[in-house]
């Protein structure tokens, strides 16, 4: 008895109550006419596409900064660098990595500039993060219209420059990572390997990183700046080095989500990516200092699988189609409740 | 006491203890009218709890009441709160001033007792809108600063005074509160080291003011840390120490050196003294410190010079706030500070915690908890961190160039200062936070000793452990020096416990080291150079 106490205690009641209410969901799905197999399929590739966002949370955590509210400038270094990769004509897995590739200057730039503002507002990081990410997407916003874009597929069609709202990343790197070393199980069910690999590997970098010297400073620094700094670490240096991280696994993440979803969201496309990945590390398990790659995963799942089932069950009982308002109620829902639970850990 | 007159105030068999600590026991005393009572002794000695205990404060009951009975004028009172003790003329004056800076004396004086006329609002909204009468309260409050006979402008800000001007204005105030209708004649002042923020001059006309007062028949019980005040103003003086009156006798033929033997001469065998005889002729400087100053809050360094020898304990004792603890906080960079500090022949930087440890210093803070522990992490984060990040101790290299963390040198490491220490804990895995004070400061001790420095800065070592912990924490520190030949400089409260561990004992007074001591020269010795009396000994000559 002690024992299942134990463990219900180390994997945290309000985890427990959501798989158990995410398990209902699914055995439910088959006699309200939805198909497991097609729900599971979204799940995953809702999971896949969201993870790398969650996990730009780990970094600024562990370091004491706070939860990532100022995400969307890690998505806008992403957007530049998708939109420049595009521009450049790069097809295939190329223009991803590309990508990629572009994305890191300005991210790096970026990640120093919000971390040295952070370092001067300490103890109000989350606040100040949350303006920064809603001034920077302001601040694109002027910028896609007047930034020397040319691609036809990106520009407005009837004036020639300026971006489009939604771009499409078709025949650049669409499902670019879903697609590599697929399983398709049956018609409904695909299995998107590769881009779950590639989280993979972002979280064993994460994971191995932690296990070093520098990443155990981090840790150090998030859970007593002042022990961190009386045990001669550069606290600053270090909070600074753990924005940059957050704002490039950001950007990354942002490109992952592109390829599977299939458009580039411009303009106020980041403004709300933060909160969704905010509330999945909470509901994780992972309090405003401490986290792991382990609430990373759970979290995720458990945020993505709940916006996935609860609007296509819901539908199907009351015959109605709201899923976009039970799809906002209940991603909302979930926020404001992880948000009340972001002083509780579980490791 | 006079058999003709009644005293004032007696307390009888007082005693309290917080939680199982007692702080005062069978603690008896009269007070007579008129007369000044000096209140001397050690910080912790239990002089402010006792005050606590006359003055009704909350705190008293909270924590469970106390024994014995207070009885004032004949009568046995227990004040329900402070405001029954002012009722009864009791006043009292902090240390730290509670006034408001942009108001003047006069306000401030009078604060929340002004005298009111009525007008045509109050008649609609009651008294709260009551006009302040402002020259009944000018009236007042002159009188009240007359009676202290200093020249104290009732219409200048608080903010704009210097601080002995603050001081009379809380003295002022207690002394009007027998202007207004509620509280009766102040019968009773009781000023907790009223002149420990004064200069000299302005103490003085403070002592000025207080025989005044005594004179008009206002009895007044004064604490100080400064002796030579307590001679000049008191007619009995009150000497405690561990929650015990040691002494209390009548103010003649007293001098200094006697209080100050009655205040710090208790026998602690903690460890058995240090008998060796540290050979200072040829043994060399492996720190120095020249006009050392440092802005720590509270324990502010105003030019500190001091020499430590290789291989030595040597203590930094003296009186809380005086500065003591501001010496290593300084050197190690964690308030900034300025002077020059040399570690083996070489210059060190200042403000850079990281130049402290990598030249092969380390600080055990006495800010355990703020400082000194990772709370939330395992014991292993917490010995094996410092030196790891310093030195690069368990750390393997992985593919040539990654700093991997090595989980089983961590782990074997904590084990042998767990064993070593007597570490009470579940496994090496157990969060800092959940360990005993005692366990914790072991905790400390092991990450300073896991860096393994040629110079070990100790700050209060055994503040708020148990006896059995500090006598270990004491003997591992003596060890650690003799086995690795450490150089040790430990800074604490308790001088029995530095005199007992160290071969020399600096005293710092005023921001100041006053004076450098064998530890084996008599307390009195000590006890002068914490209240201020100079007697410079050569730091080499010992």
């Amino acid at each position: 008895m002690t024992r299942i106490r134990d463990l219900i205690r180390h994997f945290g009641l309000p985890r427990i109550i959501i798989g158990l209410f995410l398990l209902l969901l699914f055995l439910v799905a088959p006699f309200v006419g939805v198909k497991v197999s097609t729900s599971l399929s979204d799940t995953l590739n809702r999971f896949g596409m969201n993870c790398v966002l969650v996990l730009a949370m780990v970094p600024m955590i562990h370091s004491g900064c706070g939860l990532n509210f100022g995400l969307p400038l890690g998505i806008i270094s992403g957007l530049l660098g998708a939109t420049i990769s595009m521009e450049c004509q790069f097809t295939g897995m190329t223009s991803f990595l590309m990508a990629i590739v572009f994305a890191t200057p300005f991210a790096l730039l970026l990640g120093w500039g919000y971390g040295q503002l952070l370092n001067k507002v300490k103890g109000g990081e989350m606040m100040i993060a949350t303006y920064v990410g809603f001034s920077s997407v302001a601040f694109m916003c002027m910028m896609w219209l007047l930034l020397p874009f040319k691609n036809p597929t990106m520009v407005w069609g009837y004036s020639g420059s300026g971006l489009r709202t939604t771009i499409s990343t078709e025949g650049y790197y669409l499902h670019i990572l879903n697609d590599f070393l697929s399983i398709k199980l049956n018609e409904h069910l695909t299995i998107p390997t590769g881009m779950l690999l590639f989280f993979a590997l972002l979280a064993f970098i994460m994971w191995a990183f932690l296990h070093t010297k520098t990443g155990t400073a981090m840790t150090a620094v998030g859970s007593n700046p002042v022990f961190a700094r009386a045990s001669g670490i550069s606290v600053d240096r270090i909070r600074t080095l753990s924005v940059i991280m957050s704002t490039w696994l950001g950007a990354v993440g942002i490109l992952v989500y592109q390829q599977s979803f299939g458009f580039i969201q411009l303009y106020m496309g980041p403004f709300y990516m933060a909160l969704p990945a905010v509330s999945a590390i909470l509901i994780g398990g992972a309090s405003v200092n401490k986290a792991s790659i382990t609430n990373v995963v759970i979290g995720t799942f458990l945020f993505q699988g709940i916006l996935t089932m609860t609007p296509s069950v819901m539908n199907s009982v009351i015959h109605t189609d709201m899923s976009e308002v039970i799809r906002i109620v209940v991603s909302n829902g979930m926020i404001l409740y992880a948000l009340t639970r972001k002083t509780e850990a579980t490791r | 006491m006079s058999e003709k007159q009644m005293p004032l105030l007696e307390m009888r068999h007082i005693s309290k203890d917080f939680c199982g600590n007692q702080v005062l026991s069978d603690v008896s005393f009269t007070l007579d009218k008129g007369e000044i009572l000096g209140l001397v002794g050690e910080n912790g000695a239990g002089k402010s709890t006792l005050m606590k205990i006359l003055f009704g404060m909350d705190e008293i009951r909270i924590t469970g009441g106390y024994g014995g009975e207070v009885i004032l004028d004949g009568n046995v009172v227990s004040f329900a709160s402070s405001m029954d003790a002012l009722d009864q003329g009791i006043g009292m004056v902090h240390q730290e001033f509670s006034l408001l800076p942009d108001f003047t004396a006069t306000e401030n004086i009078l604060l929340n007792r002004e005298p009111k006329s009525p007008n045509f609002f109050a008649e609609l909204f009651g008294e709260r809108m009551d006009t302040l009468d402002r020259d009944k309260m000018e009236h007042i409050s002159k009188k009240a600063i007359a009676r202290l006979g200093v020249n104290l402008d009732p219409d200048m800000l608080v903010s704009q005074m210097p601080v002995g001007h603050k001081q009379f204005t809380e003295i002022a105030r207690e002394l009007s509160k027998e202007d207004s209708e509620s509280a009766g004649q102040i019968r009773l002042l009781v000023l907790d080291e009223p002149t420990a923020v004064l200069s000299e001059k302005e103490a003085d006309s403070l002592l000025v003011a207080m025989k005044k007062l005594a004179s008009e028949g206002i009895s007044i019980i004064f604490i100080s840390h400064r002796l030579q005040e307590i001679i000049d103003v008191c007619d009995q003086i009150m000497v405690m120490r561990d929650g015990k009156i040691i002494k209390q006798v009548e103010n003649k033929d007293i001098n200094i050196s006697e209080i100050a033997q009655w205040m710090v001469g208790r026998e602690v065998s903690l460890v058995a003294a240090q008998k060796r005889q540290f050979d200072y002729e040829n043994k060399e400087v492996i720190l120095s410190v020249k006009n050392l100053w440092v802005n720590m809050p509270g324990e502010v360094v105003h030019d500190a010079t001091l020499d430590v020898y290789k291989g030595e304990i040597l203590g930094i004792g003296g009186m809380a706030g005086q500065g003591k603890l501001g010496i290593p906080n300084g050197i190690m960079g964690l308030y900034s500070a300025g002077g020059s500090i040399t570690f083996e022949g070489k210059s060190l930087p200042l403000n850079n915690p990281r130049g402290f440890l990598d030249n092969g210093m380390a600080f055990v803070s006495e800010d355990r908890r703020g400082v000194g522990l990772l709370l939330d992490e395992s014991l292993e984060w917490n010995i094996s961190f410092t030196a790891m990040q310093v030195e690069n101790k368990y750390l393997r290299k992985v593919l040539g160039f990654i700093n991997w963390r090595d989980q089983e040198a961590i782990e074997k490491e904590t084990k042998k200062y767990i064993d070593k220490l007597e570490i009470k804990c579940t496994s090496s895995k157990q969060k800092a936070k959940e360990l005993s004070g005692g366990n914790q400061q072991k905790v400390c001790l092991a990450k300073a000793f896991a860096i393994a420095p040629k110079l070990l800065f100790v700050s209060e070592p055994t503040r708020g452990i148990d006896i059995g912990a500090k006598s270990l924490v004491l003997a591992a520190l003596r060890e650690y020096n003799q086995r690795q030949g450490t150089t040790i400089v430990m800074i604490s409260s308790e001088l029995e416990e530095l005199r007992s561990v160290c071969d020399r004992i600096a005293i710092v007074t005023d921001g100041k080291v006053h004076g450098i001591l064998p530890a084996t020269s008599a307390s009195t010795e000590f006890g002068l150079l914490m209240v201020g009396q100079s007697k410079q000994v050569a730091g080499g000559a010992v």
